[in-house]
C-alpha cells in the first residue's frame, strides 16, 4: 500500500495505490493520521482517491470511519473519489456513503 | 464429502499471511474459471475469515489458522478454522455492524460481506476452542 498526496486549494486529495486489508491499514491510519496532526491547516476537505485500489475488505471500512471520527471533529469533511466497481460494491453494501460521501 | 480436488493448509496467524490466504484460494478456484467479480468475491470471503482468526480468534497473538478448499463441479468449497478464542454467541457475531472491538476499528462486517459474497456461510464452535468458517460458492464464469 502506498498513498501520494496533492494539495490543491482546500483540498488534499490521497490516493492510495494496493491492498487495503488489516496488514496494510496500520500504514494507511498512521499515514492519514499524520496528516491530520501536520499538514491540514487551512484544509476542510480531505479527498481519498480509491482508483488504484485493487482489493478491500471490512478492514478498510473500520479504517474509513475512525478517519471520519477524527477528522470530522477537526472540521475536516471526507470524500471518496473514484472506486473500482468491485470496492465500490463493499462501499455500498456497508453504507459507509451515508456518512463519507462519493464525488465524482 | 469427496471433493474433485482440494488442498489443505496451516498458516500462521499473522495479518502478512491475509494476502496469501486469499491469493492460494483464487488460484486454486482458477480451474473453475471464474469471472473477475467472482474471484473478488473469494479474496474478500477468505480474508475476512482468515483476518477474523488472527484478530478476534488469536486476539493477534499468533497461532494456526486451517485453511481448506475443494471442488465439487462448479462448487467452491471453503473451511477457514482456528483454536482460538471462538465466539459465545454466534448468532449475535453474523449481525451487520455486531464488533467487539469497535475501539480499535473493526467496522463488525466481516461476516455480512462473507454471507452476501457467498453462496452458503455456516460458522460453528470448533473443537476443543475456536471457530470453524464454511462457505461455499457456485462458480458460474
Amino acid at each position: 500500500m502506498e498513498i501520494n498526496y496533492l494539495n490543491k486549494d482546500d483540498s488534499v486529495y490521497a490516493e492510495l495505490s494496493g491492498e487495503l486489508d488489516e496488514y496494510s491499514a496500520e500504514y494507511v491510519r498512521i499515514s492519514l493520521d499524520d496528516l491530520l496532526n501536520k499538514s491540514l491547516k487551512e484544509k476542510t476537505k480531505l479527498i481519498l482517491d480509491f482508483s488504484k485500489v485493487s482489493f478491500m475488505d471490512s478492514t478498510g471500512i473500520g479504517v474509513l470511519l475512525g478517519r471520519y471520527n477524527k477528522f470530522s471533529k477537526n472540521d475536516i469533511m471526507i470524500y471518496i473519489k473514484n472506486p473500482t466497481s468491485y470496492v465500490n460494491r463493499i462501499f455500498e453494501m456497508t453504507g459507509i456513503y451515508q456518512i463519507i460521501p462519493k464525488v465524482s | 464429502m469427496a471433493f474433485d480436488n482440494y488442498f489443505k493448509l496451516t498458516l500462521e496467524a499473522k495479518n502478512v499471511n491475509e494476502s496469501f490466504a486469499r491469493g492460494v484460494v483464487a488460484l486454486f478456484a482458477s480451474e473453475l474459471k471464474p469471472t473477475i467479480s467472482e474471484i473478488n468475491d473469494i479474496k474478500t470471503a477468505v480474508s475476512e475469515a482468515v483476518t477474523n482468526s488472527i484478530v478476534h480468534g488469536y486476539e493477534n497473538k499468533g497461532g494456526e489458522i486451517v485453511l481448506e478448499a475443494g471442488i465439487s463441479g462448479n462448487t467452491l468449497d471453503i473451511t477457514v478454522s482456528d483454536n482460538g478464542i471462538g465466539i459465545g454467541d454466534i448468532d449475535m457475531a453474523l449481525q451487520p455492524f455486531f464488533t467487539t472491538k469497535s475501539e480499535e476499528e473493526h467496522s463488525g462486517m466481516g461476516f455480512t460481506l462473507m454471507d452476501s459474497f457467498m453462496n452458503s456461510l455456516e460458522v460453528k464452535k470448533n473443537t476443543p476452542s475456536g471457530l470453524v468458517v464454511h462457505m461455499t460458492k457456485v462458480i458460474k464464469g
